[in-house]
């Protein structure tokens, strides 16, 4: 009721006072924490300069060590500028951005003194909390970067309260900090689900060092790789509406090869013909059978349909070679419905196709080509001598290899084919149809994925980086593009890697572990299929909550169609709302008692007003107590022993007889 | 001990007669060493009450007639000649005592008026370059007319302030009038009371007072009180830190003689407007509160 207005004094004002020395060891842990995912992403000397500015910081705050001068900090600015200048070659862009970001924050470290400077400090820790989700948007690292969040809060709690004692609150701290943090957790929602969306991404994401590390690319180059990547990261989800086809008839198509040097092979040029014609009618054999893919940002146009595909999703492009293509680059994640025939006839042949699906440079691979024209003789069909390739990768002692050894010769085919006979898919691919355009039978090599794993949990397939794959496509007279995996010709048991056995056996859980640990991995298994569905989700309804998503969710309130207007004043008026409710429940709250005996004789004098004893705030309880007992003679005995222990235990000194317990539950059951 | 209050009561009450709250308050304010005023007009038994009193409580007691020609010689007292000894004796005025009745105070001038009240503020005084101690209990009753009179000096606000509480008596009920008017009361009685209690005993009791039992609840109330003394608009200026003292010790002695060890918001309603009435002034008219509707302004106060 009554209000004293306190004055700041003079000297409590933050540009001159000095930020405490508790404060700033917090703001330190803080920050390193804050630091550590993108020094994990940095070069090394920007990792050892953090560091090293990080530690002596905090030696010089335990041991009150003087801070530089300012002519030695201007040095370093820019020094550490033009280190970073010749980085990147630039000081725009995700990367350059955010190693001059960082380098910065821990520049200001070094003239960190006062109350404000510590606070500016703390602002950016949040800035470059919020720059981590640039990189990384999954669930672990938005946990990460909210306990950080947390910490820089609880950094500016203590630098806001020098005078408190220093090691008993610690948990205090980080304890008002959540609170603080889950207060806010309502006005995130809100925001969340009504600011409007805009269609595509808010800003083009610079190409960073990042983009490109999937498992595909429109070229390669046999030979050159002896090793390949196996990483697990995901590639896309896919939920089927109706059955999931078998693992052998899961190939997931990308980009096509058309063109070689004898090494390399590589997509059609940008500007060629080809890639300007629709893609052909194509009669399917089949049902088409419908999904929806949900692709993580590889920053390409790719988008991945089963073969063959039958209905193109919207902003999508398809070019002749079935090779399905987004507007944009995906730099976020990207869900697309589409449909496809698990049998097809693609039989329409162009000359200029058969020009490109024919073309082999005349002076390499000697070898190769001499054993293609000995079949050409033997067999009198084209099939006959895709058969005759095939039982030639069965029968000779092919073997399949994740590090294979390099082919450094010019004729790199003809060494793979009769002297290391060892590779992986690439290499088999590369091989068979070098073997069959030379057979002159049109071919090409397409990449892709292949397979997946079931997820029960989310009853979704997962397709992983690790699941890149490449493999052939012949055409033949009357049967048109024909699908040829030669990697699946080599026989079982020349598989060295034991995680290719899994990708080639058809029942591939049962197959994999001995019935000993069997459950033991089943439940891993169950475990990380369990994570990857939560992972599923969090792409479906919060990374990838866009524009669609959120008509959608309105939809399903029942709310119709909102423009971006009808948004923003639903946005505002429920945040005006809320801080409305918010401040009469603080309102509310000041004027309500917080002690739990004081809560219980407020309502014993609820329960008395219902039955018409005065409830004005400024009668005492004696009074009250006399009142109550004219009006309801009745309980007489029973209101004067509530109200006499009531005033026991508010307003005498003494030992208090009885716990307030006793006479809140006698509240409780008193009824007038 | 409570019986010595109601004893104490009891005898008063054959007195005064239908005064009961007065009578407690006015006992309540000696308790809790205060000094009373009585503020009524001529002939409602001012004068009757603290003789009363004084007897009851066995107290040495005098009396001085406040006129606008008294000096404050006639109430210190004063160095007299003595022929057979050839010196200067002090003779002690009527201050000299346990119970003073200053009668019709607003009489005397301004300067007479200030020696008593320096004597009550530091129970004790000096003549002449000496200090004399004045007895223990000290206990001061004054009386003054309603300051509309013709030949009055009001006390300043100062002044006013040393006094613990105001209270007035009011005319009797019809009962006690006629009881009054029967013979049954009234100053033939005085001659007949005797002492119920020592000063020892009153000491004892007095000392037991301030012991009474005050909870933090009860310190917020009354700091709540204060506050709003000193915030709302309806008081020319708010309750100084010594009536917040003083209101807590009229409260303690009033819950004594209820026969409490502890205090009751209600102790604090109970003499908040005889102590604060006196000392709280309107500011558009200069008048003082008188106590219920002083009390209806503190309703405004949510007890915590």
């Amino acid at each position: 009721m009554i209000w004293w207005r306190k004055q700041k004094p003079a000297h409590y004002r933050e540009e001159q006072q000095v930020a405490p020395s508790n404060g700033i060891i917090w703001l330190l842990g803080a920050l390193l924490l804050v630091l550590i995912p993108h020094l994990l992403r940095q070069p090394g000397w920007v990792v050892t300069i953090c560091l090293i500015i990080l530690g002596w910081r905090l030696l010089s705050e335990l041991n009150r060590w003087s801070l530089p001068h300012t002519v030695f900090r201007l040095t370093l600015a820019a020094a550490l500028l033009s280190g970073t200048y010749l980085q990147y070659h630039t000081l725009n862009g995700l990367d350059a951005g955010t190693t001059l970001l960082t380098l910065m924050l821990c520049l200001k470290l070094l003239e960190l003194r006062t109350l404000r400077d510590a606070t500016i400090t703390i602002l950016l820790g949040y800035f470059l909390v919020l720059s981590g989700f640039l990189y990384d948007q999954s669930i672990l690292s938005g946990l990460y970067l909210l306990a950080v969040v947390v910490l820089l809060t609880a950094a500016l709690l203590v630098l806001n309260h020098p005078d408190d004692n220093r090691e008993m609150q610690r948990s205090r701290y980080l304890k008002s900090a959540s609170t603080l943090l889950l207060q806010a957790l309502p006005l995130m929602l809100i925001l969340f689900i009504l600011v409007p969306r805009i269609p595509g991404p808010l800003w083009a994401l610079p190409n960073s060092s990042s983009a490109g590390k999937t498992g595909l690319s429109d070229e390669m180059s046999i030979g050159d790789i002896s090793h390949l990547a196996d990483s697990d990261k995901v590639a896309f989800r896919v939920t089927f509406s109706g059955e999931i086809p078998a693992a052998e008839q899961l190939y997931w198509r990308g980009p096509v090869l058309w063109q070689t040097d004898g090494r390399r092979w590589s997509a059609l040029n940008k500007n060629d013909l080809l890639n300007s014609l629709a893609a052909p009618e194509v009669a399917p054999l089949s049902e088409p059978i419908e999904y929806t893919v949900t692709l993580q940002p590889h920053h390409r146009r790719w988008l991945f349909a089963l073969d063959l595909i039958t209905e193109q999703p919207d902003n999508s492009v398809l070019r002749r070679e079935f090779l399905l293509l987004s507007e944009q680059s995906v730099n976020e994640v990207y869900r697309y419905t589409t449909r496809s025939a698990l049998n097809y006839r693609n039989d329409q042949l162009l000359m200029q196709e058969y020009e490109r699906a024919i073309q082999l440079p005349s002076h390499r691979n000697p070898q190769t080509r001499a054993l293609a024209q000995q079949w050409r003789q033997q067999a009198a069909s084209d099939r006959g001598r895709v058969s005759l390739a095939l039982d030639y990768f069965r029968q000779q002692p092919f073997y399949y290899s994740r590090t294979p050894p390099r082919l450094e010769s010019d004729d790199p085919i003809d060494q793979f084919l009769f002297e290391a006979k060892k590779g992986f898919c690439e290499h088999y691919a590369a091989a068979f149809v070098t073997l069959m355009r030379a057979a002159g039978i049109p071919a090409r090599v397409v990449t892709g994925y292949q397979g997946g794993e079931y997820n029960e949990l989310g009853d979704y397939l997962l397709v992983r980086q690790s699941d890149a794959h490449a493999w052939a496509e012949v055409w033949l007279q009357g049967e048109g593009w024909v699908r040829v995996d030669p990697t699946r010709a080599i026989a079982p048991d020349r598989i060295e890697a034991f995680e290719d056995q899994y990708r080639f056996s058809e029942t591939r859980n049962d197959a994999l572990f001995n019935p000993d640990t069997r459950w033991m991995a089943r439940a891993w298994l169950q475990t990380l299929r369990s994570w990857d569905a939560a992972n599923h989700q969090w792409n479906q309804w919060v990374v990838g909550f866009n524009q669609k998503k959120q008509q959608q969710l309105f939809e399903r309130l029942g709310m119709g169609e909102l423009n971006i207007s009808t948004l923003v004043g639903l946005m505002t008026l429920i945040i005006l709302g809320f801080l409305a409710l918010l401040s009469l429940y603080l309102l509310y709250q000041r004027q309500r008692v917080q002690d739990p005996l004081q809560q219980a004789y407020q309502t014993l004098c609820h329960q008395l007003a219902k039955c018409g004893v005065d409830n004005a705030p400024w009668i005492g309880p004696k009074q009250r107590c006399q009142q109550a007992m004219f009006k309801l003679p009745k309980q007489r005995q029973e209101i004067k022993s509530l109200f006499n222990h009531y005033i026991q235990l508010r307003y005498t000194t003494q030992q208090k007889p009885g716990e307030p317990r006793a006479f809140i539950q006698a509240v409780r059951r008193f009824r007038c | 001990m409570q019986t010595t209050i109601r004893s104490i009561l009891q005898q008063l009450n054959t007195v005064i007669l239908g005064k009961e709250v007065p009578l407690k308050l006015a006992l309540s304010c000696l308790l809790a060493r205060g000094h009373l005023l009585i503020e009524d007009i001529p002939g409602v038994g001012k004068t009757t009450l603290s003789h009363a009193l004084a007897t009851t409580l066995g107290l040495k007691y005098s009396r001085i007639q406040f006129t606008s020609d008294l000096l404050p010689a006639d109430i210190l007292g004063s160095a007299v000649y003595e022929r057979e000894s050839g010196e200067f004796h002090f003779h002690p005025g009527p201050i000299f005592s346990q119970l003073l009745l200053a009668d019709e105070v607003n009489r005397a001038t301004p300067k007479t008026q200030s020696a008593l009240l320096e004597a009550m503020e530091e129970q004790q005084v000096s003549i002449e370059g000496k200090t004399r101690p004045l007895p223990n209990p000290f206990f001061v009753i004054a009386t003054q007319n309603p300051s509309f009179q013709i030949g009055t000096f009001p006390l300043p606000e100062s002044q006013l302030d040393r006094f613990l509480m105001c209270i007035q008596l009011g005319y009797p009920n019809a009962a006690a009038e006629r009881q009054l008017l029967a013979g049954n009361s009234g100053r033939e009685r005085l001659n007949t009371l005797s002492a119920v209690i020592t000063t020892a005993q009153l000491l004892t009791l007095q000392q037991q007072v301030s012991e009474v039992q005050c909870s933090e609840a009860l310190l917020d109330y009354l700091q709540a009180l204060l506050g709003f003394s000193r915030e709302a608009p309806h008081f020319a200026s708010g309750l100084s830190p010594r009536s917040g003292l003083g209101l807590l010790q009229a409260a303690k002695a009033w819950a004594f003689i209820e026969g409490r060890d502890y205090l009751l918001p209600e102790d604090l309603q109970q003499t908040l407007p005889y102590v604060a009435g006196h000392r709280l002034a309107n500011p558009q008219s200069g008048e003082h509160y008188g106590g219920e509707a002083l009390l209806k302004l503190f309703h405004e106060v949510a007890i915590p």
